[in-house]
């Protein structure tokens, strides 16, 4: 696409210059050399060559702030990703975090591997080979291994969603096939992986017999969502998110907001980090709120920033992590810190993998843990029996 | 499968095994023609990206070779060559790819003779597991069709 039709469609040619996009910018706030206003005023005026060429094309987290800012509805992320598949074609590529280890993953799985990527599937699961529910577990196994050094598990967050699932009457699909959802190859301007890996999922699921997918990660059911059906047309089943699900069956968990034995007792404030994709992008910010509000003793604080404001965990597409995204993370640790709240409760399983990774660094000043919204139901639920 | 020829990356760190590589050269020694050597200034320095772009161009196997323990150049880049080994083994087993194509060696300057011989052993062990499942990717892209379901 030129850069003229890439401003037309994502109605940067709208930019009134204002400066709301900078100055919501969470990068632009730690790192002052970046700016939306100025990337998005320098190719109006004509000089594109500057932006593919310039670090800070891979500086934009695609969180979305400054979109729901803009009071001429420029889609800034669109213009980011636009710019970037522009500049993968004059093969400038940005600073991969982790030495590109996801984006080699995921260039992997669109060969003909055969996985082995259910083995956390514990017994007392139920889950199936075929059924019309598909779980999309996304890249939970592998940043099991990768992120070991954080201490993040993150397919428990798997095994307490299919506990939580199996709860509510569903026993989903598990499947060796599934690849990585490739949001992440999408935010780093690789549209041909995109779609490649956009095509042999919805194989693999319309192979399961499945009519619903499930997520739990927000990137995959935001790809799923906003980006498969641009590129490989309407989907063949229905793509919803767990904590519309759980919400819808909030009385089979078994969680009334009170504590049976005492009720109006409050164990413990916790507080929720919105995670971009879910919210601002996927506009579900009540369905994981009401969840948490109906844990027995769980309090719920709000951050400073929170719902359509919250800030970014810091890092997205695993491109340009590095000072940046740990001021960010470090800032969102102490909104988090000052609500009082005892647990930050994250709903992405990249988010829980940021924030830990700041966690580790920013020693005794943070005393909150961090947990998976999955794991908090999780627990609420087998305290109900 | 007697005519398949492994294509085996080899990543050699410049202080020893690099030198013992070139040790069994000087020395004429034999050993299959499979190996294609990647000097790295340490065995540290290989990273899991490194190891999984090998197999995703295609390599049949890929051997990690350093200095022996206490004698790394750089004190414990060879501590840190064993961790990413390992956790790129298991990234390896999630994608389905066998276990005995990723490896690690300790091969000093002096041991010509050891380098030989472990490139012939690895040789014979990718031979017996036969062409990676990635190894006709470097010919371009498998129909979707032929990946999902019973197209294995």
């Amino acid at each position: 696409m030129s850069f003229e039709a890439i401003l037309r469609q994502t109605r940067s040619i709208y930019c009134l210059d204002c400066g709301k996009c900078t100055g919501s910018c969470p990068v632009s706030r730690v790192d002052v050399t970046y700016s939306p206003r100025a990337t998005i005023e320098r190719v109006l005026a004509g000089h594109p060559e500057d932006l593919i060429n310039d670090r800070h094309l891979w500086s934009c987290l695609t969180c979305g702030l400054c979109t729901s800012c803009c009071p001429s509805n420029v889609d800034y992320p669109a213009f980011v990703i636009a710019a970037r598949i522009e500049a993968r074609r004059t093969d400038v590529e940005g600073t991969y975090a982790h030495n590109a280890i996801m984006q080699q993953l995921m260039a992997i799985m669109a060969q003909p591997v055969k996985q082995n990527r259910t083995a956390w599937v514990t017994d007392d699961m139920q889950t199936a080979a075929r059924g019309d529910d598909f779980y999309f577990v996304g890249c939970l196994p592998y940043f099991d291994v990768i992120f070991a050094d954080l201490g993040v598990v993150s397919t428990d967050s798997a095994r307490d969603a299919v506990r939580l699932m199996n709860r509510i009457g569903i026993v989903p699909v598990v499947s060796d096939d599934e690849r990585c959802c490739g949001a992440d190859l999408l935010l780093n301007g690789d549209e041909d992986g995109f779609r490649r890996l956009a095509e042999i999922n919805v194989r693999v699921i319309a192979d399961s017999g499945a009519k619903r997918v499930i997520f739990v990660c927000p990137e995959g059911f935001n790809a799923f969502r906003r980006d498969y059906p641009r590129y490989v047309g309407p989907l063949p089943f229905e793509v919803v998110h767990l904590t519309q699900l759980l919400a819808e069956n909030l009385n089979e968990l078994g969680g009334s907001g009170q504590d049976a034995r005492d009720p109006g007792r409050v164990a413990e404030t916790v507080t929720y980090q919105d995670p971009c994709r879910l919210g601002r992008y996927q506009g579900i910010y009540d369905q994981p709120r009401e969840l948490i509000r109906a844990v027995p003793g769980i309090e719920l604080a709000e951050m400073r920033k929170s719902g359509p404001n919250a800030l970014c965990c810091g890092s997205a597409g695993w491109v340009n992590c590095g000072q940046c995204a740990k001021g960010m993370q470090i800032t969102r640790l102490r909104q988090a810190q000052a609500t009082g709240a005892a647990r930050l409760i994250t709903a992405c399983p990249k988010c829980l993998i940021h924030l830990s990774c700041a966690l580790k660094d920013v020693g005794d000043e943070i005393t909150l843990t961090l947990e998976d919204l999955t794991g908090l139901l999780a627990q609420a639920m087998d305290g109900s029996g | 499968m007697s005519d398949f020829q492994p294509r085996i990356v080899v990543f050699a760190c410049n202080w020893c095994s690099y030198a013992g590589a070139d040790l069994a050269g000087v020395s004429r020694m034999q050993y299959p023609p499979t190996t294609r050597v990647i000097r790295v200034m340490c065995s540290g320095r290989v990273t899991p990206g490194f190891i999984l772009e090998a197999f995703r161009l295609g390599a049949d196997g890929v051997l990690v070779t350093g200095c022996h323990p206490g004698d790394c150049h750089y004190i414990s880049g060879n501590q840190n060559a064993v961790v990413t080994v390992e956790r790129t083994a298991s990234l390896l087993g999630l994608l389905g790819i066998e276990a005995g194509r990723l490896r690690l060696e300790w091969i000093s300057a002096a041991e010509g003779a050891r380098f030989a011989r472990i490139m012939t052993e690895f040789t014979d062990q990718i031979r017996s597991l036969g062409p990676s499942p990635l190894g006709n990717s470097r010919h371009g892209q498998v129909p979707v069709s032929e990946l999902t379901a019973e197209g294995f």
